[in-house]
């Protein structure tokens, strides 16, 4: 008789389904997921691991993580990160010390994988959730990501 | 006739026809009538299958934990009418190959078929086009016509994809023909007429045919809603449609108003299903009770619509549940299980009636 027990479990796992889509429907007016984007616009906050654009954060004093390592731009598989770098000689130590000059990212190339945030042994850059990228002219989506006249934060390279 | 329980707008339309009739020889009046009846019928289906749409979004928002249309007009309610509005100033495009006659005869096939079938439903007591005495009859083939319109559509398309949707309409339109056709059957067994208005009279002292019949009506009820899904090619029965295997079916081809005459028919459709289970199971128009059987300005139709809505319902919480059917599984359903338990139950309803154990 297995033909009648069929039908008895085929009716109640359909139930079962529509069980759990009609909670789903009651509790949507208060747990609905949209985002109503271009009208809360101040308000929403992207996810913790949403990948925007990579950002270089910088401290009070205008200073930065980035000891100009280069292994970024290695990182890199299609070339979205030039870092133009320098020596100086560093006036504690009397010694040639590399920092870096310009830390270019070319936001129009990125294809947001992260491997040079993976790579980069100082965490000077991150990602930032800022998703809004449209400007009328490319040559805005490269960005320098050190802030004029900043330095390396003393200390991080040891 | 009870003339209390004569609505106002049903007054206007008396005066309406005395009017024509006295302006008119008594032949043309009938047929400009029945014309009017006929636009009136078109403009408000139209707009109801508009409105069915835009319910699909909604619901289908709120299961999926989503808002919906929201932007054109309050609520979105103006959304479907746009896209409406939208589809008929599109260009009808079309391929080289097709079968021009049969592919533009297709879309009306189905939209009329659909619309014909509205005419026999008794909205209210006086809200009814046509109240024949084989009104069940009617309606079962009326619905089922619709599907040589999928037909040709899928065939005159000349395409691959359309005519394996056509084809797949065909077997499964032909297979739950006969679920639809046995349930109805057992219930006109407990009715012992065809006529939609007497079947409709008769729940009136006892209760809903649904309590009347119990078990089998209940059986035969839930076997309606299952077969009357697939009748409609809706969604867990779309392998018509199946926009992850065929495109989207037998309308492939179809652009613009025609494409959106066979998107209309499917929910006017739908709303057939819900109505003739609405008439069939749950009283029509008659209130739950009889609570409002005495008030004499409440529109019965009221109580039809909510009815209706509520199985609608029913139907989108089937289609935004369950994944859709792989066709053998289809034909097993109809085959092995629906059709014999219909055929068990048809039995069932003839001994409780033989023996008196009707509620």
């Amino acid at each position: 008789m297995s033909y009648f027990s069929d039908i008895y479990k085929g009716i109640k796992t359909l139930l079962t389904g529509m069980s759990v889509t009609g909670g789903y429907f009651i509790r949507a007016r208060k747990g609905a997921i949209t985002q109503q984007y271009p009208d809360n616009r101040e308000t929403l906050k992207m996810f913790d691991r949403f990948r925007g654009e990579v950002v270089m954060p910088h401290n009070a004093d205008n200073r930065h993580y980035c000891t100009g390592c280069q292994s970024c731009e290695i990182a890199c598989p299609n070339g979205s990160i030039e870092i133009i770098w320098d020596r100086a000689v560093d006036p504690e130590t009397g010694k040639k010390k590399k920092k870096i000059d310009k830390h270019i990212y070319h936001l129009s190339m990125c294809t947001m994988c992260g491997l040079c945030i993976e790579a980069c042994p100082t965490d000077a850059i991150v990602w930032a959730p800022n998703f809004e990228n449209s400007v009328y002219d490319r040559s805005k989506l490269t960005k320098i990501l050190n802030q004029p006249g900043s330095s390396v934060l003393d200390g991080i390279e040891d | 006739m009870n003339f209390t329980q004569m609505i106002i707008p049903l007054n206007i339309t008396k005066t309406i026809s005395d009017w024509i009739y006295s302006i008119m020889p008594e032949t043309a009046a009938s047929y400009t009538i029945m014309v009017i009846i006929a636009v009136a019928y078109l403009a408000l289906f139209a707009v109801a299958g508009l409105y069915l749409v835009l319910l699909e979004r909604k619901v289908a928002a709120w299961f999926q934990l989503r808002i919906g249309p929201n932007r054109v007009g309050p609520w979105g309610l103006l959304q479907t009418m746009a896209d409406a509005l939208k589809l008929v100033s599109k260009e009808l495009t079309s391929t080289i190959k097709i079968d021009k006659f049969l592919y533009n005869l297709a879309p009306y096939f189905v939209i009329v078929s659909a619309l014909m079938a509205m005419a026999v439903f008794p909205f209210s007591e006086q809200f009814q086009a046509f109240d024949i005495n084989i009104g069940v009859f009617f309606l079962i083939a009326i619905s089922s016509i619709g599907v040589i319109g999928i037909l040709l559509a899928g065939w005159s398309s000349n395409n691959k994809y359309a005519l394996i949707g056509a084809m797949r309409s065909g077997l499964q339109t032909i297979s739950y023909e006969l679920s639809v056709g046995l349930s109805i059957l057992t219930m006109v067994l407990l009715t012992g007429t065809l006529q939609l208005s007497e079947i409709i009279e008769a729940q009136r002292t006892g209760g809903w045919l649904i309590l009347q019949g119990h078990v089998p009506s209940i059986i035969a009820f839930m076997i309606f809603m299952v077969a009357g899904t697939a009748e409609t090619n809706r969604a867990p029965f779309d392998l018509v449609e199946a926009e992850s295997e065929l495109g989207a079916g037998f309308h492939t081809e179809y652009s613009g108003m025609k494409f959106a005459y066979f998107f209309l028919a499917e929910f006017i459709n739908m709303f057939i299903i819900s109505s003739i289970a609405v008439v069939l199971f749950f009283g029509g128009w008659l209130s739950p009770f009889g609570i409002t059987e005495n008030i004499a300005w409440f529109p019965q139709v009221f109580w039809f619509i909510i009815k209706v809505l509520g199985l609608i319902f029913l139907m989108m919480w089937f289609r935004w549940t369950f994944p859709r059917l792989r066709v053998d599984q289809l034909l097993t359903l109809e085959w092995k299980y629906l059709l014999p338990l219909n055929l068990m139950n048809i039995v069932l309803m003839a001994i409780v009636i033989w023996l008196n154990w009707t509620i």
